[in-house]
């Protein structure tokens, strides 16, 4: 299997450690696996990507232009502003609950609707709402694992569901565990309904 | 042994625990924080580790333990090296005993880093050699081949990464435990250990002799590889290669030509590697060095080649490449029809701008805030320095004025106290920066009579680069607790004429202090104490009444804090963000804003 992910959205949100679980479990998979994430100044609450890349064809870290076949995206604006890096024939799995930027003058009126509606009419997608999909949770915190269950779910990942659960239990701190394995779940039915 | 999943930084650390690294120091930045950070987290015996105040420190204590037939690393990014280049230009001369590697981070973009600069440069300058690895598996590989090039031929050498292989993630396979070499210690010979200018004339003539023959030994070196046999042909170092092999994997015919070692330059690899070749596309990042490399190279071996490249302007000056700038630039070298592979997506909505802001909660927010305010209406400047904090200088806040390098905010502000009185300098520099560089700028402004204020942000750690320890910390890379280094004591023991240190967040009290040291004559100084909110994570939340918000919106306004957002024309707060730090509440005229 070749696979490209990416996953986009903005500092703070989480993308790292969705990232980090699609990484681990591709590899339990005995794939082999590259990936590269925003680090430094650019991620204090500016756009941030996360590249997956699935396969032995994968050369360098960042997929190119065109290139991805499941862009994850956090984020409204942010699946538009990286609906370049996906195949023509790729899918989106976007969250339509917008984060408004912090200056003034750009964040009125901005409110992610218009946005979805670009992506719907470009690709064939799965919109998830992060704070109804997290309200059981108390925190969209825990939406980076409830949308990892959503691609999983929708059958896109092309990794057991199984594996990316164990990958969870291993990653997410203990006390964590059962929220994060509820979130995939509530995820994953999400998924499988589109 | 076993697989692991590492950053390109963890390779390195990896790579250096391999060899049997003896010593690992360091300063933080971005990209190269993790390789010290991967180091310490692995089980290894007999490898000290340490983050030292500043690369010059750090490039110094490694050279010691170099001296003593040990092997050290030290890590930095690429500004770093100009901070450490006065030992390094020495040490090059004087040369070393045990194994030394020099890891100088590039960053093509540039993505967080000051400037473009390119540490392959460097290396020649220092007359040292230089490895430039294209993924993290090379540069796990590259960093113990540098140890024994160290060693071989008694001089540092550096190993170049750039932001894409550091940060970028790939399996190596290591042990899962570490033992460092044995090593002979230090042997007093002052004719080899003492720089002095016979030693230096006589080592000049030596090392010109041998990088030559290092750079035959880089002939045959792995990492330096041609494939494919057309008479255009593509060279390529570092991520570049990486992206340049993906696009070409295609076109396999083409000649790609990696360089893995561009200093010295492995001359007779490449004229066999450019045997039959016609024009050659240089694709690299930051300066054209092997590119303005194969034109002195074409010009001492009469060869008929046409080199193109930066210099050309087919590939740009300043930016980084990538998988598509790849395919585009090497497409028009070849003659290839661009094949248009993406969807139109011209009529995408604009996304909204998302610079980079200081967290909710952020204690230097407050700083800035209360400085403003007890500046207001006032002539002042206010100097930056480098660290998070240096998003003060976004809307609406707008408190820094000015931002050059390390240490400089202090030192600036002096400058112009000099220049016009009349006005208020201020600098604001970190606690990490402090103890870098600050410290030397205190003293230069008391010696040298200057009125100005000097605001320490201290929030007792490395925040932009990932939290590292500092020497305000109480603990360093081998142990917690240790002293804690006070920045008030050495404020004081320097002769600054008033000390406060007080909470940002005590808005009326922070605001008091700025106040009385703005009337004083002399050095002052503000200590702005309070932790880090991505360390110290709070539970408490506020929150906007909104039958009392009477939408004047000057919470926003003012400060900026990325928790608030106007809805129907009336403030809110997004609690997932809000680490209830109450600045914004303080503000607000009609008390809407409250503890949850």
């Amino acid at each position: 299997m070749n696979k490209d992910i990416m996953i986009c959205g903005v500092g703070g949100q989480g993308t790292v450690l969705a990232s980090k679980i699609i990484a681990a479990s591709a590899m339990d998979e005995g794939y082999t696996v590259h990936s590269a994430e925003t680090i430094g100044m650019a991620q204090r609450g500016g756009p941030v990507t996360s590249h997956v890349r699935i396969g032995d064809d994968a050369f360098s870290p960042l997929i190119p232009i065109g290139g991805a076949d499941l862009l994850i995206a956090f984020e409204p604006s942010e699946a538009v502003r990286n609906l370049k890096y996906l195949k023509k024939d790729g899918f989106v799995i976007v969250n339509s609950v917008p984060m408004k930027p912090t200056s003034l003058g750009s964040s009125e009126g901005y409110d992610g609707k218009a946005e979805i509606e670009f992506v719907k009419s470009k690709c064939s997608c799965l919109i998830v709402n992060s704070d109804e999909l997290c309200a059981p949770f108390g925190s969209s915190k825990f939406f980076n694992v409830a949308v990892l269950g959503a691609a999983s779910g929708s059958g896109e990942l092309g990794i057991k569901k199984k594996t990316i659960c164990d990958e969870i239990v291993k990653i997410v701190p203990e006390r964590f565990k059962e929220k994060n394995l509820a979130a995939f779940a509530a995820g994953y039915k999400l998924g499988e309904e589109r | 042994m076993s697989k692991k999943y590492v950053m390109g930084n963890g390779a390195i650390a990896l790579g250096a625990l391999s060899a049997g690294v003896n010593m690992v120091a360091g300063y933080p930045g971005t990209p190269s924080s993790e390789i010290i950070e991967t180091v310490a987290k692995y089980p290894h015996e007999g490898t000290y580790v340490e983050w030292s105040v500043n690369e010059k420190a750090a490039m110094e204590v490694a050279s010691a333990a170099a001296y003593c037939g040990a092997r050290a690393m030290v890590t930095m990014k690429q500004v770093g090296l100009n901070v450490a280049s006065d030992p390094l230009m020495s040490l090059a001369y004087v040369g070393v005993k045990g194994g030394m590697v020099v890891v100088s981070a590039d960053d093509p973009g540039p993505i967080s880093s000051q400037t473009e600069q390119d540490t392959r440069r460097f290396a020649e300058f220092a007359r040292i050699p230089v490895f430039d690895p294209s993924s993290p598996e090379e540069a796990f590989e590259m960093v113990r081949d540098a140890f024994d090039c160290s060693e071989k031929y008694r001089t540092p050498v550096i190993l170049r990464p750039t932001t894409r292989v550091d940060h970028a993630y790939a399996s190596v396979e290591a042990p899962d435990s570490f033992k460092a070499k044995e090593y002979e210690g230090f042997v007093k010979d002052s004719k080899k250990w003492v720089i002095f200018p016979r030693l230096s004339y006589m080592n000049h003539a030596m090392i010109e002799k041998r990088n030559t023959e290092i750079g035959n030994d880089f002939s045959s070196y792995l990492f330096n590889t041609v494939t494919g046999s057309s008479e255009k042909a593509v060279v390529a170092t570092g991520v570049s290669y990486a992206y340049a092999a993906e696009f070409l994997k295609e076109h396999p015919d083409v000649r790609l030509i990696k360089v893995g070692t561009p200093y010295p330059l492995p001359e007779s690899f490449l004229l066999k590697a450019l045997d039959g070749v016609s024009e050659v596309l240089c694709f690299e990042e930051l300066s054209p060095y092997i590119e303005e490399s194969l034109l002195k190279l074409a010009g001492k071996h009469h060869l008929d080649i046409n080199v193109r490249g930066k210099l050309t302007g087919d590939v740009p000056p300043s930016g980084e490449n990538d998988a598509d700038s790849a395919r585009q630039i090497i497409s028009r070298f070849l003659g290839f029809a661009q094949d248009e592979k993406s969807v139109d997506y011209s009529d995408a909505p604009q996304p909204p701008a998302r610079p980079p802001v200081l967290c909710a909660g952020c204690p230097h927010r407050a700083s800035f805030y209360a400085v403003k305010r007890a500046m207001k209406g006032k002539k002042a400047y206010f100097c930056g320095d480098i660290g998070c904090y240096t998003l003060g200088n976004a809307m609406p806040l707008d408190m820094v004025d000015t931002c050059l390098c390390m240490g400089a905010g202090i030192t600036m502000a002096q400058g112009f106290n000099h220049m016009d009185s009349d006005a208020t300098a201020i600098s604001f520099t970190g606690d990490s920066t402090f103890f870098a560089s600050g410290m030397t700028g205190v003293v230069n402004a008391v010696y040298n009579a200057a009125d100005m204020i000097v605001c320490v942000l201290d929030n007792s750690t490395t925040a932009m680069t990932g939290h590292q320890p500092h020497p305000g910390t109480g603990r360093n890379m081998m142990a917690a607790p240790v002293e804690k280094v006070s920045i008030e004591k050495i404020l004081l023991a320097a002769g600054v004429k008033k000390v406060i240190t007080v909470d940002p967040l005590d808005l009326d009290a922070a605001v008091e202090a700025v106040k009385e040291c703005a009337k004083l004559k002399g050095v002052k100084a503000i200590i702005f104490k309070s932790p880090c909110i991505a360390i110290e994570k709070s539970n408490k939340k506020m929150r906007v009444d909104s039958q009392k918000c009477v939408g004047c919106l000057r919470c926003i306004k003012e400060i900026g804090c990325p928790a608030l957002s106007v809805t129907d024309g009336k403030a809110v707060i997004d609690e997932n963000l809000c680490t209830g730090c109450g600045l914004c509440s303080k503000l607000c005229a009609v008390g809407a804003i409250g503890g949850v």
